[in-house]
């Protein structure tokens, strides 16, 4: 423990304190990975995070039915003209304005065209979270949009997790010029603000998408964002990984495999990459955070996700317009990202406390 | 020493010209179809687009198109097909806003941010330490053009309480350019005092078993002179490094989420035009623009380090 003898009180990470209490009997004989989920399954309040992040998740991908039992409106349904019947009364989805005379003669001026805001339960599931200037329904869009920026995300950080891996491994097993060649390709990507990077690369392709080497993709194509963000991160996890797997290389185990004459792929899979299994799995979890943030802003300034295409991001964007008329517009696509990035970074502190207290894993901005 | 700056600045310019020219594969090469067409955007003409054709050499071989598109932009003659203007005049037209917007965001989030750090870990484990590791947490977690978009509705659009967004040039009223800036700041710096806070945090925390550290205590200084002149010395160096990248990133064009929420004519916002218009050369230009700092910048944190360091240098 970090407490000193005159009882200035420097407490270590939770991790340590975890740790500490664990010494002695009860580590004998069990794995690594069973002592972690031990750790993890005290931390409570990580493990609620990530009950969060798996809440999510599921109403997103539930997207559809919300839309069908619960709101009753597709995610690019109009209902401009429609009325909605709240606690007995017929309110107008989208005002229609225009001018009435009051009681005491004067003239009343109500604005036309703005939306109805959020009805929580009042309408019987319909418009819960407010109606948009064209009378969609803002919950179903958001869970529709959630399901493509988490997808974006999701998948942008396994294909960047995996070509990371596979680059890490080569460049700490061969060191030399295969290294050299390969940090000096982190160095270049690297050299980019990564906004500025992903908006080079989104803009370029959202005008005629991508036709090279076979691959077909359309401008408006999911997997034009997907690959963009995957691409930029590369760095950000293969640099430590890289750093790990060059100390691995000079262990006695590494070199007793290499003796016993265990081929290149034999050591890089089973004798160097689970010795780096919990940073992937914390890194990862830490990246997915990241690249949903990378999402909504690409898809906020345009170069993401395209219209018509719901995503967090460009909710967020369409709201801004009528920011002071409906508020709500903008705020709660941006609520739904904020859970879900502090979910998935509060799981991942949590998950790298648990795996390694030492450990200094961290996604660098 | 004279060797080793020679050898950073030497390695310096290659890599701003293999940027360079993955800068012309990116808007020139990969998006296949014909580029001129590409290049001239959605409301050119046909005149347009033989002009471009013509002026980048796009029938000659491939690195004769890409030293006509370097020569182009550094002699300032590459414009915008939207609006007509010189790229490189409208960039520096959007140098004092950009450089104003980073500055002040960046003595704000040095400061607060190792403020926090230290505060959260001499008190690690208490209350303010909790508190300051959630807020920390949430600040890493917020969209930076939501947050900005909230706090100008809530402050400025709402309730009067600052100025709707817009640039008023220092040299013409300094009180009102501080007053403009103050929000953009504020959002800007959000993100970065959480990470700072964090990082500092676990660092301090780090330094704080070391041997060095204790001998310190052992010889019978007080807590506070161990804290700053000991540990938070060494638990800065990383910081450093985080300032010198996080600082040209945001000079680069990585502002360009605040410039665009509030209306600042940076050169972010120059470049978030352009994305509207599909209009690549000012994007070819801000690129490149952006990518300059930051090898700059950390060229110059490596020329530091050895400075301080002489052990590097030998590397």
């Amino acid at each position: 423990m970090a407490t000193s003898e005159t009882g200035q009180d420097f407490t270590l990470d939770t991790a340590a304190e975890l740790a500490s209490e664990e010494r002695g009997r009860g580590i004998e004989g069990k794995s690594p990975w069973f002592l972690a989920w031990r750790r993890l399954r005290r931390n409570w309040i990580g493990l609620g995070f990530l009950l969060i992040f798996v809440l999510i998740v599921a109403g997103c991908l539930l997207a559809p039915v919300y839309a069908a039992h619960v709101s009753h409106q597709g995610v690019n349904d109009t209902n401009v003209g429609g009325t909605i019947t709240v606690n007995g009364k017929k309110v107008d989805v989208v005002s229609s304005g225009g001018v009435t005379v009051g009681a005491n003669g004067q003239l009343k001026v109500k604005p036309g065209g703005v939306p109805i805001g959020p009805q929580w339960w009042h309408a019987g599931g319909r418009y819960v979270l407010g109606a948009d200037s064209l009378g969609r329904d803002i919950a179903t869009r958001i869970l529709y949009g959630g399901e493509n920026s988490l997808q974006v995300g999701i998948v942008s950080a396994a294909i960047c997790a995996f070509v990371a891996i596979v680059l890490a491994l080569l460049a700490g097993y061969y060191g030399g010029v295969l290294d050299w060649v390969i940090t000096r390709f982190f160095d270049l990507i690297w050299a980019f603000p990564v906004i500025l990077l992903g908006i080079a690369l989104g803009t370029a392709l959202a005008i005629n998408g991508f036709h090279h080497f076979g691959i077909n993709l359309s401008g408006s194509s999911l997997w034009i964002p997907t690959f963009v963000i995957s691409y930029v991160y590369i760095p950000y996890l293969a640099r430590p990984l890289r750093g790990q797997i060059l100390s691995l290389r000079q262990t006695e185990f590494v070199e007793a495999s290499v003796a016993q004459g265990a081929s290149p792929l034999r050591i890089m899979f089973s004798e160097l990459l689970p010795n780096i299994a919990s940073s992937i799995l914390v890194l990862f979890t830490l990246i997915v955070a990241n690249t949903i943030l990378t999402e909504a802003a690409l898809s906020f300034l345009g170069a993401g996700v395209q219209p018509p295409n719901p995503s967090w991001g460009t909710l967020i964007s369409a709201g801004q317009t009528t920011i002071v008329t409906a508020p709500w517009l903008s705020v709660a696509p941006g609520i739904a990202i904020v859970l879900t990035v502090l979910s998935l970074n509060a799981f991942g502190d949590a998950l790298r406390d648990a795996l390694d207290p030492r450990a200094k894993v961290r996604i660098e901005h | 020493m004279l060797a080793f700056l020679l050898r950073r600045v030497f390695g310096m310019v290659v890599v701003l010209a293999v940027v360079s020219f993955i800068v012309y594969l990116v808007f020139v090469k990969i998006p296949g179809g014909d580029p001129a067409q590409r290049i001239a955007g959605r409301t050119a003409t046909q005149a347009n687009i033989v002009a471009i054709r013509d002026k980048l050499s796009l029938d000659q071989p491939f690195y004769v198109q890409w030293y006509k598109m370097m020569q182009q932009l550094f002699t300032g003659k590459l414009i915008s097909y939207t609006d007509q203007l010189s790229v490189v005049g409208q960039i520096w037209q959007g140098l004092p806003v950009t450089f104003s917007l980073s500055l002040g965001a960046a003595v704000i989030w040095l400061f607060f941010g190792v403020l926090v750090g230290v505060i959260s870990a001499v008190t690690a484990g208490r209350l303010s330490d909790r508190l300051i590791t959630v807020l920390a947490l949430i600040g890493v977690s917020m969209p930076v053009f939501w947050l900005g978009i909230i706090l100008r509705y809530g402050l400025a659009e709402r309730n009067s309480l600052f100025p709707d967004g817009g640039y008023v040039a220092l040299t013409s009223n300094p009180l009102q350019w501080f007053y403009h800036l103050l929000l953009p700041w504020v959002t800007l710096a959000v993100l970065f005092i959480g990470f700072y806070g964090r990082v500092l945090r676990s660092n301090i925390l780090d330094t704080i078993n070391e041997d060095y550290v204790r001998t310190a205590r052992a010889k019978g200084l007080s807590a506070r002179r161990v804290l700053i002149k000991h540990a938070l010395r060494n638990s800065l160096i990383p910081i450093v490094t985080l300032f010198g990248l996080d600082f040209a990133a945001v000079l680069g064009g990585g502002a360009i989420l605040t410039e665009t929420v509030y209306d600042l004519h940076g050169v972010g916002f120059y470049a978030r035009t352009a994305i509207g218009n599909l209009d690549l050369p000012p994007l070819m230009g801000v690129t490149l623009y952006g990518a300059f700092f930051i090898v700059f910048f950390s060229t110059l944190v490596d020329v530091v380090y050895a400075w301080l360091d002489p052990r590097i240098r030998v590397r």
